[in-house]
């Protein structure tokens, strides 16, 4: 046994010593997603996006003159702050440079608060998307490459009014992230002459929600909006309004949209519809190939944002020519935005070049990312149908 | 016309889900009631022993789905439901013999039995998680309705739709066959009234030559069947999941209480009396007052008492009143 570990320990030296002989420089970016809980299914091609990016910068060897980037995974439980914090803790003592996440709005709302400014840690969130998130008191550390839900709720209710829905019933999941969209989606639709007859949460992991769908058809509406998650409480409230016969069509916010939800209904949701940050273009086309080819899939949801969260992370570096929060956290906004030089997905070697030299760079990456305001994204939204039991993007907004 | 609709509209939201739950609770709340009648002390442990019964009956049901049988129309799981059952009873007998006995023969006070029950309870709990894990199981098949919404509109003309799940007429069927045969039992049977006798008075039908612990024996292996079944209909009505059993431990305890602990028709009537009291308190009632009030008195709110997070809390308040003013249930059973 010492022998084994001694063998281990000389091993680990040797490999530590190679490491630093072939690359002067080492960049750690922290990737917190709930690899556990309510959103599981979307956040695995999340981080895939994310370590896309890290490693197209590390082949390059122009970031930093060759330095490597490492992603190293934790969980944010997508709902728990305790498991959360405790991870982003665990992530800034392994020395990270930059944190991507976390992925729901009350974790990194709470991530934000006790770890990032604490430290001085520079966050950059592709999910988060509540609009608390937009007035929190950030020191400039706070960065999301979504939207906020105030931008999806005016989306909704756009769509809602194009396709003739006069009144709405609304539950949301009842957390930060259901609480501000509800918010939002309620505030917009009225402000655009619709009705909203009941706004009424639900809890997430219930087994029976008779009772809420009693309560909402009671209300009544042309259509249930369910600002919910697609592996929880949403698909469970779908179900049994399908059941009672309340409801034929569902309005399905981004947390709902996901191939589990017509997989797990079948096709009574067809004809629903529903709205996801997303882009069109150059950039996302290029994206989903270059996934396809890492083998995962590049078109689920938030995965775009991931890889342009590290992709800003590593530009930004690559301005102030330092991984130190402190320096770089100026240059996100730089980078991202016009002018300069636009830049897609797979050309981050371009972009390295011509920031080394002294170009302006425009980031517009895989999410046509634009950042406004207090660092937040502009925001074009997928339409999304689900026709023939699948989710069919059907438009862009 | 406007009647009708409310009628329907009642049945629908109100009536067949009160009565489907209702009976899922009674059943639970039997088995809660015999424990403490016979045994003295409150089972913590039996909202996770119909986990467990209701997971050997999923783990059957795939089994047989594997294979190709089925019941037609049917739920695979009525099919598994004995295979569950005789798990469920061989467990419930393995742990008194394990660990109730040793207290028992103690003579150990029901307060630290009921403690012992809360310890049988998270290992349960995690043997379930550990088996099939926590996520939901879906092990329903067979015919989805009875009646469904969209059918019932277009036959009958009416606005409101009426669905009746398939799994919410077995559940009551079930339920009405599963208490006729228990009631049996107790009443006709020697092996019930040997039961019955060691519940009302222990030392004397110990005197009368009654075997306490074949007693014993039998009143297990009635709480395994009762919460197998118990366990695999809520699970094929609404879904099959670890986490809420125990929750459902909370309206169990107060169908038992409400209706008199230690006695059988009052867990019944306790169950629905909890089933329909979260029903209607949580239930917006404008649809219908809307059908049935002229229209100048129609209301302009939901008419919800209660919004729909509370539901566990009604079952709570419910069980304070009955503990204050009537302590031994609405029939009389046992004081607590």
């Amino acid at each position: 046994m010492k022998k084994m570990l001694l063998a281990t320990t000389a091993a680990a030296l040797v490999a530590t010593g190679a490491l630093a002989g072939g690359h002067a420089k080492e960049v750690k970016l922290g990737i917190e997603f709930g690899f556990t809980g309510p959103i599981e299914s979307l956040t695995g091609p999340m981080a895939a996006g994310a370590e896309l990016a890290m490693k197209e910068a590390t082949d390059s060897g122009k970031l930093l003159d060759g330095a490597t980037v490492i992603g190293i995974r934790a969980d944010s439980a997508c709902i728990d702050n305790g498991v959360a914090v405790a991870s982003a803790e665990r992530l800034i003592a392994e020395g990270i440079h930059g944190l991507i996440g976390a992925d729901c709005s009350g974790v990194t709302g709470a991530v934000l608060q006790n770890v990032a400014i604490p430290n001085g840690m520079v966050m950059i969130s592709p999910s988060a998307t509540s609009p608390g998130l937009s007035t929190m008191e950030d020191n400039g550390l706070f960065f999301r490459t979504s939207p906020s839900d105030a931008r999806e709720g005016q989306v909704m209710a756009e769509i809602l009014v194009e396709r003739g829905i006069k009144s709405i019933a609304l539950t949301y999941t009842n957390n930060d992230y259901g609480k501000g969209l509800a918010d939002a989606i309620e505030s917009s639709f009225k402000a655009v002459g619709g009705e909203v007859t009941i706004v009424a949460a639900h809890e997430d992991g219930k087994a029976d929600y008779s009772a809420e769908v009693g309560a909402l058809a009671s209300a009544g509406g042309d259509l249930l909006v369910v600002a919910g998650y697609l592996d929880q409480g949403g698909a469970g409230i779908i179900r049994s309004a399908l059941d009672a016969g309340a409801w034929d069509t569902f309005g399905l916010p981004g947390g709902m949209i996901g191939d589990n939800l017509p997989a797990t209904i079948g096709p009574d949701l067809d004809g629903s519809f529903g709205q996801i940050a997303g882009s069109q273009g150059n950039g996302i086309d290029t994206f989903v190939a270059m996934a396809e080819a890492a083998g995962f899939d590049g078109s689920s949801p938030y995965t775009p944002e991931a890889y342009d969260a590290a992709a800003l992370f590593m530009m930004a570096m690559q301005a102030a020519n330092s991984t130190d929060p402190a320096d770089y956290k100026d240059k996100i906004l730089e980078v991202a935005n016009a002018p300069g030089e636009k830049i897609y997905p797979g050309e981050l070697a371009k972009a390295f070049e011509l920031i080394k030299a002294g170009t302006d760079v425009d980031y517009v990456g895989a999410s046509a990312v634009e950042l406004i305001g207090p660092g937040e994204s502009a925001g074009t939204y997928r339409m999304i149908e689900v026709k023939d039991g699948k989710n069919e993007t059907v438009g862009f907004k | 016309m406007d009647f009708l609709n409310a009628i329907v509209a009642l049945a629908n939201y109100v009536l067949i889900p009160g009565i489907a739950y209702g009976s899922q609770l009674a059943l639970g709340a039997l088995g809660v009631t015999l424990v403490y009648g016979i045994l003295r002390f409150s089972n913590f442990a039996h909202g996770d022993t119909m986990a467990l019964g209701a997971m050997a009956t999923v783990l059957m049901t795939w089994l047989f789905q594997s294979w190709g049988l089925s019941l037609g129309p049917l739920p695979t799981a009525l099919l598994a439901l004995p295979f569950g059952i005789l798990f469920a009873i061989g467990l419930l007998l393995f742990t008194d013999r394990t660990v109730y006995k040793f207290y028992r023969v103690k003579k150990a006070k029901p307060v630290i039995l009921v403690i012992v029950s809360l310890g049988i309870t998270f290992i349960y709990n995690g043997v379930t998680r550990f088996i099939i894990g926590a996520d939901d199981q879906n092990f329903f098949d067979g015919e989805r309705f009875i009646i469904s919404a969209r059918e019932f509109k277009t036959a009958t003309g009416l606005d409101e739709g009426l669905s009746f799940k398939t799994t919410q007429g077995i559940t009551i069927i079930t339920a009405i066959i599963v208490v006729a045969l228990l009631f049996w039992f107790l009443n006709r049977t020697r092996a019930g009234k040997s039961m019955r006798a060691y519940s009302d008075n222990e030392d004397l039908a110990l005197l009368s030559g009654i075997n306490p612990e074949r007693v014993v024996m039998i009143t297990w292996m009635i709480v395994a069947t009762l919460a197998t079944i118990a366990g695999v209909l809520y699970g094929l009505d609404k879904s099959f999941k670890p986490f809420t059993y125990f929750q459902l431990l909370l309206p169990i305890f107060a169908s038992a209480i409400v209706g008199g602990l230690g006695n059988p028709i009052g867990a019944i009537a306790g169950g629905f009396v909890i089933a329909f009291s979260e029903v209607t308190i949580t239930y917006a009632w404008k649809k219908i007052l809307v059908y049935l009030m002229p229209e100048s008195l129609e209301p302009n709110g939901l008419v919800q008492l209660l919004s729909t997070d509370y539901k566990f809390a009604v079952s709570f308040v419910i069980l304070l009143i009955v503990l204050l003013f009537k302590p031994t249930g609405l029939f009389k059973g046992q004081s607590v």
